[in-house]
């Protein structure tokens, strides 16, 4: 036992957590508390000692079913009908008869060893129905043993096979009958549209439970497969704040956005006690001669004044172009998120040409909703919607230039990539001597800076720094050394 | 060598550590039997729990670590301090943290007046007694001010802490649980060191309103106290709703799951679902239609934009967007 913990520690510090010795000798000491035949108990013992953030439950997790699956051979991937046990052999066919004898289908080929696939999509469309636990899983095995067609030896993390698999059981449609089932149950005429959206929803939430249960059959597969080692290496994801910008898939975005709006609260707040107690204002004369009265009127405890440094005002100039937009959101959407920590923010993006937005984000409570409108409704193409940093900068210098004060910081998001067109950096330069800061934040890792058409290295003479802001995690840092 | 609890009853630093060479602490007689024993008990003070929050409260008595609960408002966190101080017969003590809060209101505070009193008394009586006998009397037991902390480790009685939103509390304050926390002691200066009389169990619990430092998160076992599911609100609801009935539960749970869902900026809690389910029994509904719903919206949601955007969507004759 306690070289598969150590073997999951390890797995856990490579997923990124981070997960100190003390904590793994608590995990070891919790363990020998709960029955270890108990999964779930298990599983929250060792979350509860290990996993100290609930972003990082979803890698805890993954994790978890790789290391403690249920081994043995009844789930090898060679595994089809006859490596179920008798029992569960047993549920299938009940199941299927049932269902057959109630939807009126010949009830002929149950009594064989394996189920047609209309008898499959029957017995899986009850088991949902009744939502029962055992019948799920049964059923999303010999889903799985059908159709995921699995091959020993693959070094794969299983994407494929649940492809496979679902793709074969036709969910949509599977959904759509839930309903109906629902809309057939309800007492007539009683069937609002609120009750139809509950039941849709209803059927959607069974729908991804067995695709959990779909997938984890998959991965217990993979385990006994590959080992547990391989596979866990093969699943590992990045923890939503080390996701990049650049190449987050759908649902990394989602879990991106979900993680943005709790970091600025809490940025905030950081920034605002920062600004309150880090430093000390000038002496208070009067509240120090008061309260020397009580020592004899000898001003043994000096007071000083609440300081009140001036916040700073920020102006953000955003590459909204394809290759960027995902970091030029995410960005916007911390710093107006913070925005009162600072005196004014005033926003700025540009393709080849650039407009103001501040506007956007003033009118509207809810940033997101804000940044929905910069992308549809900002007037940012000049001429063919490649990105011209040059031009936009230039027309910026024209039109803003007189309003950048010795008070602003200015931040240009964007990787630079000029398609080759003029770079225009004297508008930097410009930009430099007016404001009081002027950061570059590149989304590309430094890495592939000045490389093909990217030109930072040309504007990065006039900043006072170029930071590279791949992460949610390194954009924090940036935004809250800058107020 | 095993200390057992009587011996441990005495506090100053006069009885042998309740700790073994590796750093544990003896857990004493334990207050669970099992996890399941955890989740009845709790479940019969009208807590329900779910298995992974009965395995921490039960961990936590074994491991004899604090509990840091961490989760959005209005899902029981505070709740389920009081109801393990409920089950197991153990006194409350709450300790609520605000920006601010110093030693000398979560620890401990000497009774300056009634020091001063005690030093006055002495020149009017003119008893004439050294200035070492007074201060040795006027820094005793009986002029100290136990704060919540104090108290919970002083205390003779079973003792549950709760240590509410303690990330409203400054970095540095923070420290100052430390001790406590990890070995349930006290060092007063001029007392000396005040050890657990009975272990505490301690809970803490946070609105994740700032990151809490790493010290104080490696001593606390995690418990990350989500919205509830549908089967375990549904029951909830019935459970602490008198006079509800099973289909308006359920209709109340799915709702509820489906608000959830939506983009709002604050979504519904565990506690403000009580109060629609309450309000719903009160107006003699028995079955929720769109109309009710927004018309009751203002108790599940703060905010005008939220209540605007969850009652188009659920008079919306579409259902949601992926069906």
């Amino acid at each position: 036992m306690l070289e598969v913990l150590s073997g999951f520690v390890g797995e856990l510090r490579a997923a990124g957590l981070p997960v100190s010795l003390a904590e793994s000798i608590d995990a070891a000491d919790a363990i020998r508390h709960v029955p270890l035949e108990d999964r779930e108990a298990l599983k929250y013992t060792l979350a509860a000692t290990l996993v100290k953030s609930s972003t990082h439950w979803r890698a805890f997790e993954t994790a978890f079913e790789v290391y403690f699956s249920m081994r043995g051979d009844e789930f090898s991937i060679e595994g089809t009908a006859q490596n179920l046990s008798p029992l569960e052999l047993q549920e299938l066919r009940q199941s299927g008869r049932g269902a057959m004898s109630s939807g009126g289908l010949p009830a002929g080929g149950a009594g064989g060893e394996a189920l047609s696939a209309e008898e499959l999509a029957e017995m899986i469309f009850r088991a949902m129905r009744s939502g029962g636990d055992a019948e799920l899983t049964a059923a999303a095995r010999y889903a799985v043993a059908r159709y995921a067609g699995m091959e020993a030896g693959r070094p794969v993390g299983g994407t494929y096979y649940l492809y496979r698999t679902l793709r074969n059981l036709d969910l949509e449609r599977l959904a759509e009958r839930l309903v109906e089932a629902a809309r057939e149950d309800a007492p007539s005429g009683r069937f609002t549209t609120l009750e139809a959206r509950m039941a849709a929803e209803e059927a959607q939430a069974r729908i991804d439970r067995l695709r959990a249960e779909i997938e984890s059959e998959i991965r217990r597969r993979l385990v006994a497969d590959r080992g547990a080692e391989a596979l866990a290496r093969s699943l590992r994801k990045p923890l939503p704040e080390d996701i990049e910008f650049m190449h987050a898939t759908k649902e990394e975005l989602a879990a991106l956005r979900r993680t943005v709006q709790p970091l600025a609260r809490k940025l905030a707040v950081r920034l605002a006690r920062k600004r309150r107690h880090g430093r000390r204002g000038p002496l208070d004369f009067r509240a120090t001669m008061r309260r020397s009265l009580s020592t004899g009127g000898v001003p043994v405890y000096p007071r000083y004044r609440f300081p009140r440094p001036a916040k700073p005002e920020l102006v953000v100039i955003a590459d909204i172009s394809g290759s960027v937009a995902a970091f030029a959101r995410f960005t916007l959407h911390l710093v107006h998120a913070i925005s009162t920590q600072f005196s004014k923010v005033r926003s700025f993006v540009f393709v080849d040409g650039i407009d103001e937005v501040t506007g956007f984000f003033e009118g509207s409570e809810d940033v997101a909703e804000a940044i929905a409108n910069v992308n549809t409704r900002a007037d940012v193409i000049w001429v063919d919607g490649h990105s011209d940093y040059g031009h936009a900068l230039k027309v910026f210098m024209e039109r803003w230039g007189e309003e950048v004060s010795s008070r602003s910081s200015v931040l240009i998001l964007g990787d630079a990539r000029n398609n080759y067109h003029a770079s225009e950096a004297w508008v930097l330069k410009e930009l430099r001597s007016r404001a009081r800061h002027l950061h570059w934040l590149n989304p590309e890792p430094s890495a592939y800076w000045d490389s093909g058409d990217s030109i930072v290295g040309e504007y990065a003479l006039y900043c006072d720094s170029v930071v590279e802001c791949r992460t949610l995690r390194q954009l924090e840092r940036f935004v809250a050394d800058l107020a | 060598m095993k200390p057992d609890r009587t011996e441990r009853r005495h506090a100053d630093a006069g009885g042998p550590p309740a700790v073994d060479p590796m750093g544990f602490f003896d857990p004493g007689p334990p207050r669970f039997g099992s996890i399941t024993d955890v989740n009845e008990r709790l479940a019969g003070a009208g807590y329900l729990a779910d298995e992974g929050m009965s395995s921490v409260v039960y961990l936590a008595d074994r491991l004899v670590k604090p509990v840091l609960v961490e989760g959005p408002a209005g899902t029981g966190k505070t709740e389920l301090a009081k109801s393990v101080a409920r089950i197991t017969g153990s006194r409350l003590v709450r300790l609520q943290c605000y920006e601010g809060l110093d030693e000398s209101k979560a620890l401990y505070e000497w009774n300056y007046s009634k020091q001063l009193l005690r030093i006055q008394a002495e020149q009017v009586l003119e008893e004439n007694r050294g200035w070492e006998e007074i201060e040795e009397d006027i820094f005793g037991e009986g002029f100290l001010l136990a704060r919540p902390l104090l108290e919970a480790i002083r205390s003779v009685e079973p003792v549950v802490l709760l240590v509410d939103e303690v990330d409203r509390v400054e970095l540095e304050t923070e420290a100052l649980l430390l001790e406590v926390l990890s070995e349930y002691q006290v060092s007063i200066p001029e007392l000396g060191t005040i050890r657990a009389t009975s272990l505490p169990m301690v809970f803490l619990t946070s609105n994740n309103t700032r990151e809490l430092s790493e010290a104080l998160k490696r001593r606390c076992l995690y418990l990350h106290l989500d919205y509830p599911s549908i089967e375990r609100e549904r029951a909830i609801v019935l459970a602490r709703v008198p006079g509800i009935s099973h289909e308006l539960a359920d209709q109340v749970a799915r709702i509820v799951r489906s608000l959830r869902s939506m983009e709002l900026k604050k979504h519904p809690s565990v506690s403000e679902t009580l109060d629609w389910a309450r309000t719903l029994v009160l107006l003699g509904v028995d079955s929720i239609d769109a109309e009710q719903a927004g018309a009751t919206l203002n108790i599940l949601l703060k905010y005008r934009s939220d209540i605007e955007r969850a009652s188009k969507e659920l008079a919306g004759t579409a259902g949601p967007d992926r069906s």
